[in-house]
């Protein structure tokens, strides 16, 4: 009963942060821009602009709810539901932090420690799919259904890539489970980090997200120079909140996979150290606080990458999936491979 | 043909060698640059709070001035409305009469003075026209308004306080540049 309330409680308040991240996500992605173009940014609405995001929302909230005339009225609401539903799943299998003695139970601070957590998280990511596949199939308009094959076509190559760059981590760590994957991080003084042992798997991983989450430079799906506003052209109000938001809990979301798979999750050096010179609960939240930070570099990071460099072409977007991406992983794997033969 | 820089450079389509072609090490020098603007200081000017520095040239929003003691310079001889490309000035005459020596210099004077701001282009033609230094360009800009109406300055508008605090200094002005090339 208490394990059940304990979730309950977790799950809600991973929920409002992951929309409070994602919401000032929004935020930072206009100050980074601004900051990197010389400018201020966003600064009025109270000190440093830091009530923007809400304003943002109320704006989006006040804006006249547009259902055109020959969109299939059931699917056009489904596409961004199905959106923001499956990014907000992906969070219930990341471990926020090393396991607690409470009460004298032992409670995780994950969701839900299932042993396939990792398969999990790439059915999912590869059902958000759907929700742009399907507004864009519902808004009847070209522009709409050409973001969105491109966007299913951009998803379904890169996940190919990005499962095979992660079936080389699973092959070191000889577990599909997220907590396991983190835990087995913790040698070398917690910097037993996989991104030192898997750098090239990194590397595709980390490319891969970047499509994934329809970020620059693979943004085709709504490049507005060709495409309006590509999958989401013909929504306006909230529905269109929630598909511009989805993106930024994607974000959040692909920057904590990362963070736990490549960077040691939780981990940090000397933690050894810190964990018996300070009580329980202090270095949960020394933990939880260091794995938000790795998150935080990453979310600046995509933000970063953005404001950098330029779009792909269709083709090009493509050559790098199937032709450069896809093969580098299983070179990758391979390799793994042969190291884990050598080792045994 | 000599080249006016030394900024162009010349276009090869040769092949590209292995770094450029893995395409990494220029996201790494792009990412690098961006970052160092990142810390760099900002050029953003907080508009309503802070203006720019507008040059003696800067052709903005009219006035109409007032000679030492506080009379209208103005005699509404009308050669501003006729040098005006876009016709944006209007008014209307009246003769003064005795008693307001007090208020207009000349005997004739402007009872009716409007410009329209959304008409006139700033080309400062009327204040290089004007016989009388009755009327200067300042570095005001017209302000946003909901309806058109609203950009038809008109006399009281326009025309600068008797009060030396009302007073719109134009000592700095400098009208077109044809003046200070003859
Ligand atoms: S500035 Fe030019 S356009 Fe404007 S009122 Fe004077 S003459 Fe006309
Ligand atoms: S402002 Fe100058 S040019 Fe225009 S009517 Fe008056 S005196 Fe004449």
């Amino acid at each position: 009963m208490e394990l059940i309330l304990f979730k309950v409680g977790l799950v809600v308040v991973l929920f409002l942060i992951s929309l409070l991240i994602a919401a000032y996500s929004t935020y930072a992605e206009r100050k980074v821009a601004a900051f990197m173009q010389d400018r201020i940014g966003p600064n009025r609405a109270g000190p440093i602009g830091i009530l923007q995001p809400l304003a943002d929302g109320l704006k989006m909230f006040m804006k006249e709810d547009i259902i055109p005339q020959n969109a299939n009225r059931f699917l056009f609401i489904l596409g961004p539901a199905i959106s923001m539903a499956t990014a907000l799943m992906t969070s219930a299998v990341i471990p926020w932090g090393p396991d607690l003695n409470l009460f004298g139970t032992t409670v995780s601070l994950q969701v839900a420690d299932i042993n396939i957590g990792i398969l999990y998280i790439m059915g999912v990511l590869s059902l958000g799919v759907y929700g742009i596949m399907i507004g864009g199939w519902a808004s009847n308009n070209k522009y709409s259904i050409l973001g969105s094959i491109r966007a299913s076509t951009q998803m379904i190559s890169y996940e190919l890539a990005m499962g095979m760059s992660i079936v080389a981590v699973i092959m070191t760590t000889g577990s599909l489970s997220i907590s396991q994957m983190v835990s087995s991080q913790e040698g070398s003084f917690g910097m037993g980090w996989n991104v030192f042992y898997q750098p090239l798997g990194f590397l595709i991983f980390l490319v891969c997200a970047f499509a994934e989450t329809n970020r620059t430079p693979f943004d085709l799906p709504e490049c507005e120079t060709e495409l309006v506003g590509g999958y989401h052209t013909e929504y306006s109000s909230m529905k269109l909140g929630f598909y511009l938001f989805s993106e930024y809990v994607n974000m959040f979301i692909s920057s904590a996979i990362i963070a736990s798979l490549f960077f040691g999750g939780y981990n940090f050096p000397y933690m050894q150290v810190v964990q018996e010179n300070t009580s329980q609960i202090l270095f949960a939240v020394i933990c939880t606080g260091v794995f938000l930070a790795k998150i935080l570099f990453f979310v600046f990071f995509f933000m970063w990458v953005r404001w950098t460099i330029p779009r792909f072409r269709f083709d090009q977007l493509m050559d790098l999936g199937w032709k450069v991406l896809l093969p580098l992983s299983i070179l990758n794997m391979l390799i793994t491979g042969f190291f884990i033969l050598l080792n045994n | 043909m000599q080249s006016l820089t030394n900024r162009s450079k010349v276009v090869s389509n040769k092949t590209m060698s292995w770094s450029e072609r893995i395409y990494l090490p220029a996201i790494l020098a792009g990412l690098r640059i961006t970052l160092a603007h990142f810390f760099k200081k900002k050029v953003t000017i907080q508009y309503p709070e802070q203006t720019k520095d507008h040059g003696p040239y800067f052709r903005g929003v009219h006035v109409l001035k007032r000679d030492d003691q506080g009379r209208e310079n103005c005699t509404a001889c009308g050669l501003c409305a006729l040098s005006c490309p876009a016709e944006a000035i209007t008014m209307v005459a009246a003769e003064r009469k005795p008693g307001e020596e007090h208020l207009y210099r000349e005997e004739k004077y402007a009872i009716e003075y409007e410009i329209n701001m959304l008409r006139c282009i700033f080309c400062g033609f009327c204040e290089e026209a004007c016989p009388k230094d009755a009327i200067y360009l300042t570095d005001l800009l017209p302000t946003s308004n909901y309806t058109r109406k609203k950009f038809v300055y008109t006399k009281d508008m326009l025309l600068e306080g008797i009060a030396p605090e009302d007073r719109r200094d134009v000592s700095k002005r400098r009208k077109g540049i044809r003046e200070g090339a003859m």
